[in-house]
């Protein structure tokens, strides 16, 4: 299924990202805490948990986009814990992200041509090699060519998103971040973008570190799924296991909350919830009264 | 921000498909089509043609005085007449716009020199150095300009140049403000954090990403302080603290005020040169602004989605309204019915686009509806149709609505009929908003907000209506109301907040409550309660519900019925049930196909080749 | 709240200081020979060196600076170089002509300013188009050109007003307020055009906010959501806008008064100024920064009051 026996394209080890206090001497915000992950190559890690879980502020560490202040972060055997620069350049090629907001993520006064072209002019290619890099790029995403003119507002939210992964594969990078890539999309949308997504992997090999808040998304999409709750990993596992029949409580919680399209079984798991709350209501106590 | 005069609060049509290849041409071309800019532009490109070639065009020197002829009329010779030593008004008012254009320029000159660099560092590395900049700015900004020019005049003496220097500098925060705000909005923007991803150097992401966004509100400032340069050097001059060797119109104007009782035309020009150059450039910062904001609201209309739809010409389509001329005999009983609603926004050309194509759907007490679709269906359109909430500018293009028996939308009527609705809203009609937190006033108190509208409506008193509020905020959940009572909206969380406007909805007993999307900004446990609670006040107070929202799961979990909606129309509806599991519409059962629940991992969902992948 | 006050209140003392000092600098460096200046070109140098003595110009910068700061504290600002006439004194007989127009000015400001600029973002059509028109023929016309017309006009021209002023309070009522009319509407009318205009912006981005939709569906009247919770919401802005609008006031009253021939502190400026009589200069630079000062507390204040935000933290 994946080639996890290789060494691991990216390690994450215990890993600490704090933000200093913008009051005057106040502690630091501490966003996570001890992350330890690792991501094979072809292989996608699932990243889900609650909005200020820290998911998002993991993926941001490993672009380099948050301040790491312990830990380690390992990518294809070199530290790049506190990249230069220079050195996020050079590993542009191999590290690239796809973000949530197909409206924010795409300069509205560049075309699509120039946004495209960006992570190709940075590595220093020649215009015209760019130009047709950029056309390979829109019909692998499925977008038609003329679309190399245009600006990101004559577009919707899923073709933006498809600007966006086009982007990001521009350099055929071996990982690209995913954060929440389909969360503002419609329903139909969010289908055909994971289907690309998929495409993608099968065809180039790619690995993915997939955030997102939706149990079910994660599910469809990952090898492995790591959960997150206030900063910390608290289980993680291959994609069924961690997604059907969870250990931690929280990760319960979470599954029996996500509906399901039918009446009859969104009762059960409705039952099913209240049942898991109450027993865990009750351990707490338990734990309570013996302490 | 303004709406120009011309076309006021209807939007521009969206030019759909339109090729727009470079930014600035777009604007560039929008700005000569408005008449406000092309007029400005005119306005002040004479007047800079008139300055630059005033030694030609000037029959005299500025300062030639012909003692003879002094406060003469306009003749052959001196067009304009002349002054009280007998000097040529029009040369002198030439001479006049070369210096204050100059002027003009060297202070917005001086004042971007100083303000853009600053602002871009201080927006983009902030720290220390916005600090300090920004206490800098605090105080030059708490410095009236004239009292600082005068104590300039007094130090230096009368220079243009040096006054104009100091003015720019003065009036540079304006240039660090603007940018040092666009950088910041930009700086953590996601292009931004995309571009560092790639490895572009800070210098290349400036150039690249902020200048193209900071490149107009400059312009616009420009045309602003320009003008404020001119009135206040003009003002210094007339005041008589300028360079007495020089012809300015400050200079003339306070000329022409001596000899007021004799030649009040020797006032007029001056004047008119002033307001006609401060006036251009006035008008040029306004079309240039609402140049960029047509961009703007093409942009801002893709993003809120649910005003898209399917255009169509105003009559067509639109079912016969005589059809439905009264309430419909044995429809009295329905909470709600909906009858070929139509809601449709005229656009500037005279078309009218509609949301919400002909739609029926009735609900009962008791019962659920759960509204579903996607962004632009036109489903959160058809609620605030119902609550009477929709924007000013729409219109109800065809159908009814009536509530209770009677009509709150008669058949044929244009608007929501407001003064039915508004007796109905908050007392029988009440509303679940999606964004918790944009939805509580941050002013007011939650108690506040839960308090009023029961004594409004229910007409009961503040210490009855307070009660009653804390017993509310017990029944959605809340542990210790009497704490959320007396907090301000920002210092709770969102799902607190969401079960306090779940209290405000329920607070006088409807009959009918509309929710839109009421989970969607939740988190997925958080969401679970809410649904709870929803379940257990509806069937505890026997009311109504219409449930917008895009999750089948959520409708599942509430609903008795389901209409399901696209681009407007309705396009099945029926039990529950009936729905999700034998979907007869195809865009229903696309829609079912797109759910991730119970489909093999790493299956394709919807692509052509069906093969498993991995 | 007391605590948030004393802290305004110090950083307003700092810039105080600063300004002070800057400006103390500036005058005393830039200006040339100052006993020359007084003296005029016939005097011998003798008696430059003399009067420079006696200024106490031959002291360094800092000394004077500091001796000027320390009467200031106690009152004194010193005394005119041409006239003799001690600064404070000079100043406290013209401030009250001063600020009595400033604030009719600024009190009518803001009374019209928010009446038009609300009706402007409630009603729209033909009042919004009035505003936006008047905005940019207000943006255009500098106030002290309004002055000048306005004087030519209805004074010289029709007889309606005196085209001078200079009446005082004491004359009684009916003359001063007949007196002050044609300068108070040179002052005002730049501040209601670009007030509106901006109130009604802040009016109409309250009046979108996802609230007003809730309190509306909460049965809550239109008059009740407007004035009490969009107005409030919309009143910080319509502040920053009107305490901007008293800084650049000070500035134009100077010029108004110029015209109007009115014995306030335009006069006193204007002549310092030529003269570079740089103790009545320095004088007048600190009563505008103490003005100021003051508003700017009493907007915060007011602003923290508007906003619990602020006022809890």
């Amino acid at each position: 299924m994946s080639t996890t026996q290789n060494a691991p394209l990216l390690t994450v080890d215990n890993l600490f990202v704090e933000y200093p206090s913008k009051k005057f001497r106040a502690k630091p915000f501490r966003a996570l805490t001890d992350i330890n992950i690792t991501i094979g190559q072809g292989e996608t890690l699932g990243l889900v948990g609650e909005s200020g879980s820290g998911k998002t502020t993991l993926g941001r560490a490993v672009l380099g986009l948050a301040p790491v202040t312990g830990g380690k972060i390992t990518f294809e055997g070199t530290d790049i814990s506190h990249a230069s620069r220079k050195q996020r350049r050079t590993l542009s090629r191999d590290l690239q992200v796809v973000f949530q907001d197909p409206y924010t993520s795409l300069n509205p006064a560049l075309e699509i041509g120039d946004i495209l072209a960006e992570p190709l002019g940075v590595q220093g290619m020649e215009p015209a090699a760019a130009k047709k890099r950029v056309k390979e790029l829109l019909d692998q995403v499925g977008l038609p060519s003329d679309a190399i003119h245009r600006l990101p507002r004559e577009f919707s939210g899923g073709q933006r998103q498809r600007v966006a992964i086009a982007r990001a594969l521009a350099l055929s990078p071996k990982l690209i971040v995913c954060d929440e890539p389909v969360s503002a999309l419609d329903l139909s949308t969010q289908a055909r973008v994971l289907d690309l997504f998929l495409q993608i992997q099968k065809d180039t090999g790619v690995s993915y570190l997939f955030v997102s808040h939706d149990l079910d998304v994660v599910r469809h999409i990952s090898h492995r799924v790591a959960v997150m709750y206030h900063g910390e990993i608290v289980e993680q596992g291959p994609a069924e296991v961690v997604t059907r029949d969870p250990e931690h409580p929280y990760t319960q919680r979470l599954l029996l909350a996500s509906p399901v399209p039918d009446p009859d079984r969104q009762e059960q798991r409705r039952a099913d919830r209240h049942r898991l709350l109450e027993s865990q209501r009750h351990q707490i106590e338990q734990a309570g009264a013996l302490a | 921000m303004s709406d120009s005069v011309e076309t006021a609060a209807v939007a521009a049509p969206v030019p759909t498909g339109q090729s727009g290849t470079v930014v600035r041409s777009t604007v560039m071309r929008r700005l000569i089509r408005n008449p406000m800019g092309i007029a400005s532009l005119v306005i002040l490109g004479s007047i800079a043609l008139l300055a630059i070639f005033a030694p030609v065009l000037a029959p005299f020197e500025e300062n030639f005085a012909n003692i003879t002829k002094t406060l003469a009329p306009a003749d052959s010779v001196n067009i304009l007449g002349t002054d009280s030593a007998g000097r040529d008004t029009w040369s002198r008012l030439l001479f006049g716009a070369q210096l204050t254009l100059l002027s003009a320029m060297l202070c917005a000159g001086v004042a971007i020199a100083i303000g853009l660099p600053a602002g871009l560092i201080a927006g983009y590395y902030a720290g220390k150095f916005e600090a300090v900049s920004n206490w800098v700015v605090s105080i030059l900004m708490s410095l009236p300009g004239l009292i600082v020019l005068l104590t300039i005049r007094a130090a230096f003496g009368p220079s243009v140049w040096i006054s104009m220097i100091a003015f720019g500098v003065l009036i540079s925060p304006s240039y660090f403000r603007l940018t040092r705000t666009a950088v910041q909005s930009v700086r953590n923007e996601l292009y931004v954090d995309a571009a560092r991803v790639s490895g572009l150097s800070d210098w290349s992401i400036i150039a690249r990403h902020i200048f193209s966004v900071i490149r107009a509100p400059i312009i616009i400032q420009t045309a602003a302080i320009a003008g404020v340069a001119i009135a206040i050097q003009s003002g210094l001059e007339f005041l008589g603290l300028g360079d007495p060797t020089k012809a300015t119109w400050g200079v003339m104007l306070s000329e022409g005020f001596k000899n007021v009782y004799l030649t009040p035309t020797l006032l007029f020009w001056p004047a008119l040169a002033m307001a006609l150059t401060i006036g251009g450039l006035v008008l040029l910062g306004n079309a240039i602004r609402d140049a960029l904001e047509d961009g703007e609201k093409i942009r801002h209309r893709k993003k809120r989605a649910t005003l898209e739809g399917t255009t169509a010409a105003p009559a067509a389509g639109r079912p016969s309204r005589k059809a439905v001329a009264a309430v419909d005999a044995g429809t009295e009983h329905h909470l709600v019915k909906v009858t070929n609603l139509g809601v449709g926004y005229p656009q500037a050309d005279g078309s009218v686009k509609k949301v919400v194509d002909d739609v029926s759907f009735h609900v009962d007490r008791g019962e659920i509806l759960g509204i579903v679709g996607e962004s632009g269906s036109g489903k959160s359109q058809t609620a605030f149709s119902i609550l009477g909430l929709l924007p000013d500018n729409a219109r109800i293009v065809g159908g009814a609505i009536q509530f209770d028996g009677s009509y709150t939308v008669a058949p044929g009527e244009e608007r929501v009929n407001q003064d039915r609705l508004s007796k109905l809203r908050g007392k029988r009609i009440s509303y679940i908003p999606q964004e918790p937190m944009s939805n509580l006033d941050p002013a007011f108190t939650i108690g506040y907000q839960l308090v009023t509208p029961m004594v409004r409506v229910l007409g009961i008193s503040k210490e009855e209506a307070r009660k009653r509020a804390l017993k509310l905020l017990t029944d959605v959940g809340i542990v210790n109301p009497e704490r959320t009572f007396s907090a301000y909206p920002h210092e709770v969380s969102g799902g607190m907040a969401q079960r306090v406007l779940i209290a405000g909805a329920i607070s006088c007993e409807p009959d009918l409550v509309i929710a839109d999307e009421p989970t969607t900004a939740l988190d997925v446990t958080v969401q679970a309660d809410v649904l709870d609670l929803l379940r257990e006040l509806q069937q505890r107070l026997n009311i109504g519900i219409i449930l917008v929202t895009h999750n089948f799961g959520v409708v599942a979990d509430l609903c008795d019925r389901v209409a399901v909606m696209q681009n407007g129309r309705l396009v099945e509806e029926g039990s529950v049930r009936d729905i999700l599991r034998n979907p007869k519409e195809q865009y229903t059962q696309t829609l079912l196909a797109s759910m991730l629940e119970g489909k093999t991992p790493m299956s394709m969902l919807v692509s052509s080749q069906k093969e498993p992948v991995a | 709240m007391i605590k948030f006050i004393a802290k305004r209140l110090g950083s307003g003392l700092v810039v105080l200081f600063v300004v002070s000092a800057l400006t103390f600098t500036l005058l005393y460096t830039s200006s040339g020979s100052i006993a020359r200046n007084i003296l005029g070109d016939q005097a011998t140098p003798e008696q430059v060196a003399f009067k420079e003595q006696e200024l106490g110009l031959d002291q360094p910068l800092v000394t004077r600076y500091f001796a000027w700061l320390g009467d200031a504290l106690s009152g004194n600002l010193g005394a005119s170089w041409f006239t003799s006439e001690p600064v404070a004194s000079s100043l406290a007989t013209r401030i009250p002509v001063t600020m009595t127009m400033v604030f009719t000015a600024m009190i009518l400001i803001a009374i019209c300013a928010a009446l038009i600029g609300v009706a402007a973002a409630v009603k729209r059509g033909w009042v919004d188009r009035v505003v936006q028109v008047g905005a940019i023929v207000g943006d255009s016309i500098p106030g002290y050109v309004i002055g000048v017309l306005l004087v030519t006009i209805l004074a010289i021209q029709l007889g309606f007003f005196p085209a001078t002023s200079t009446i005082s309070p004491e004359v009684g009522p009916e003359a001063w307020v007949y007196s002050m009319t044609l300068p108070v509407i040179a002052l005002l009318i730049n501040g209601v055009t670009g007030g509106a205009q901006q109130i009604r912006s802040a009016v109409i981005k309250q009046l979108e906010r996802d609230y007003v939709r809730t309190l509306r569906s909460r049965g809550i009247g239109e008059r009740e959501i407007l004035f009490k919770h969009v107005l409030r919401s919309a009143a910080p802005a319509g502040l920053t806008v009107l305490s901007l609008q008293l800084i650049g006031m000070l500035g134009g009253v100077v010029i108004i008064e110029q015209i109007f021939a009115l014995p306030g502190m335009g006069p006193l400026a204007v002549t310092a100024t030529g003269q570079s009589d740089l103790p009545v200069v320095m004088g007048v630079v600190m009563y505008t920064v103490v003005v100021v000062i003051v508003v700017n507390l009493l907007v915060d204040i007011l602003n923290g009051w508007l906003n619990p935000k602020v006022r809890v933290s």
